[in-house]
C-alpha cells in the first residue's frame, strides 16, 4: 500500500514541477530511481527509447512504464493520473485569468530562468545515460577498485561508431534527417543484435 | 454527459494518434476539435498550445484540457486529462509486460544496448532543438552550466533547481524593471 501512495506522490511532484514537456521529466525519474532504488538508470534509458516508439505522450509512456515496474498495472495508472493531475489543476486555475497570466512580466521572467534550467537538467540526465552507453562499466569499476588499465579500453567503441552515424542520419544527411524516431530506434535495435552490443 | 464522453474520446484519439507528442500532436488536434467538431478556432489552438507549454506538467494534456475546460469547465478537463492517458496505459502496460517476460534474452539485452546509442543522440538532438529557444543571453548560459554542474556533482533533487532558476528570473525582471513601473 505505502509504496502505491508514494509512486502517486512522486508523480504529482513530477508534475509539478517539469516544465518543458515529456523530456523534462527524465531528470526527474532519474533522480527516483536514484533516491528508491525502483529502477535503474539503463532501465530509465530503456524506458524513453520504448516511449519515443509508441503512441502517446512522451511524458506519460514514461510515466505509465515507471508506474508499471513498480507496481504493475496499479501503478501505471497512478504514476499516469499523478502526473497530469497538477497541470489540470492548474489548467482550471488560470483559464480564468488567461490572458493576464500569459501577458505578466513576472511569468515571463519565471519562464526566462525555467527554460534554460529545464534544458540543463535534460543535459545532465542525457550524461548519465551516455555514461552508461559508451563506458564499460564493469571495467570502470575496477579501475576504480584499483586494477589499472588503458583509458582507451573503457570505451565501447561499437556504440561510438554507431552514434557518430546515428548524428548523420538525423542530423545532416537529407533523405533520412525527417524519419521518425521509431525508424532510428528499430535500426539501432537490429545492429545492437547483429554485432552483439 | 454525452459531451463529456465525446471530449474523452476526441483525447483518446489524440493520444493514440501522436507519436513524440509536442508538435507532432498539432495537426491531429486541429482535425479533431477544429474541423470535425468545430469546438475551438485555430487561433485558439495556437493559444492554447502556447499556453500549455508555460504550465508545469505535459503539454499534449495541458492542452487537451484547456480545450476540455472550455467546453465543460471542471469535469470537461478531468475528461480530457483521463483521455489522454488511456491509449498509454493500455499499449505501455501490455509492451512493459512483454519486455519484463523477455528481459533476460540476450538477443533482447543487446538490441536495448544499439537502442540505447540511439536514445543518446535523440536526447541529444531535442537538447539542440530546446537550447535555441531557451539559452538566449549570456546569464541563461551561466546559469544553464550551473544547473548540469550542480545536478551532476551535488545529489539534489531537480526540484530544487527548477524553483531555483524560477526564481531567479522573477528577480531578474525585478530588477530591470524601473521603479515606479513603466516598460522594462
Amino acid at each position: 500500500m505505502m509504496v502505491y501512495l508514494k509512486l502517486f506522490w512522486e508523480f504529482l511532484k513530477i508534475g509539478m514541477f517539469s516544465v518543458g514537456g515529456g523530456m523534462a521529466t527524465l531528470p526527474f525519474l532519474y533522480d527516483l530511481g536514484e533516491k528508491t532504488g525502483w529502477f535503474s538508470s539503463a532501465q530509465v534509458a530503456d524506458m524513453l527509447a520504448v516511449s519515443e516508439s509508441t503512441p502517446g505522450p512522451i511524458g506519460i509512456n514514461m510515466a505509465t512504464y515507471v508506474g508499471y515496474t513498480v507496481g504493475g498495472p496499479l501503478g501505471s495508472v497512478l504514476a499516469s493520473v499523478g502526473i497530469i493531475l497538477p497541470g489540470i489543476a492548474l489548467v482550471l486555475i488560470i483559464t480564468a485569468m488567461l490572458e493576464k497570466f500569459r501577458n505578466n512580466r513576472y511569468v515571463e521572467g519565471a519562464f526566462y530562468g525555467l527554460r534554460p534550467a529545464s534544458v540543463a537538467l535534460i543535459t545532465a540526465a542525457g550524461l548519465l545515460v551516455a555514461k552508461i552507453t559508451f563506458l564499460d562499466e564493469a571495467l570502470l569499476e575496477a579501475y576504480s577498485g584499483g586494477v589499472s588499465g588503458g583509458l582507451l579500453d573503457l570505451i565501447s567503441w561499437k556504440a561510438v561508431i554507431l552514434a557518430a552515424a546515428l548524428l548523420v542520419l538525423t542530423r545532416w544527411w537529407g533523405p533520412t534527417k525527417k524519419l521518425h524516431p521509431v525508424f532510428f530506434i528499430a535500426l539501432s535495435a537490429v545492429i545492437g543484435i547483429a554485432f552483439s552490443f | 454527459m454525452k459531451e463529456l464522453l465525446q471530449i474523452y474520446l476526441a483525447s483518446v484519439r489524440v493520444g493514440a494518434l501522436t507519436f513524440g507528442g509536442g508538435y507532432a500532436m498539432l495537426p491531429i488536434l486541429q482535425k479533431e476539435v477544429v474541423e470535425s467538431k468545430s469546438w475551438n478556432t485555430e487561433e485558439e489552438i495556437l493559444d492554447y498550445y502556447a499556453l500549455a507549454q508555460c504550465l508545469p506538467g505535459l503539454i499534449m494534456v495541458n492542452t487537451l484540457g484547456l480545450v476540455g475546460q472550455k467546453r465543460r469547465g471542471k469535469a470537461g478537463a478531468l475528461a480530457a486529462g483521463l483521455g489522454a492517458i488511456t491509449p498509454s496505459l493500455i499499449i505501455i502496460t501490455l509492451i512493459a509486460a512483454v519486455l519484463t517476460a523477455f528481459a533476460d534474452v540476450p538477443a533482447v539485452q543487446h538490441a536495448f544496448a544499439g537502442i540505447r546509442v540511439c536514445v543518446c543522440v535523440l536526447i541529444f538532438n531535442s537538447i539542440l532543438k530546446l537550447w535555441k529557444s531557451s539559452v538566449i543571453d549570456r546569464i541563461c548560459l551561466i546559469l544553464f552550466f550551473v544547473i548540469v554542474l550542480g545536478s551532476l556533482f551535488f545529489d539534489v533533487t531537480p526540484i530544487a533547481f527548477v524553483v531555483a532558476a524560477a526564481v531567479f528570473g522573477v528577480l531578474m525582471t525585478a530588477a530591470r524593471t524601473p521603479k515606479g513601473g513603466g516598460a522594462a
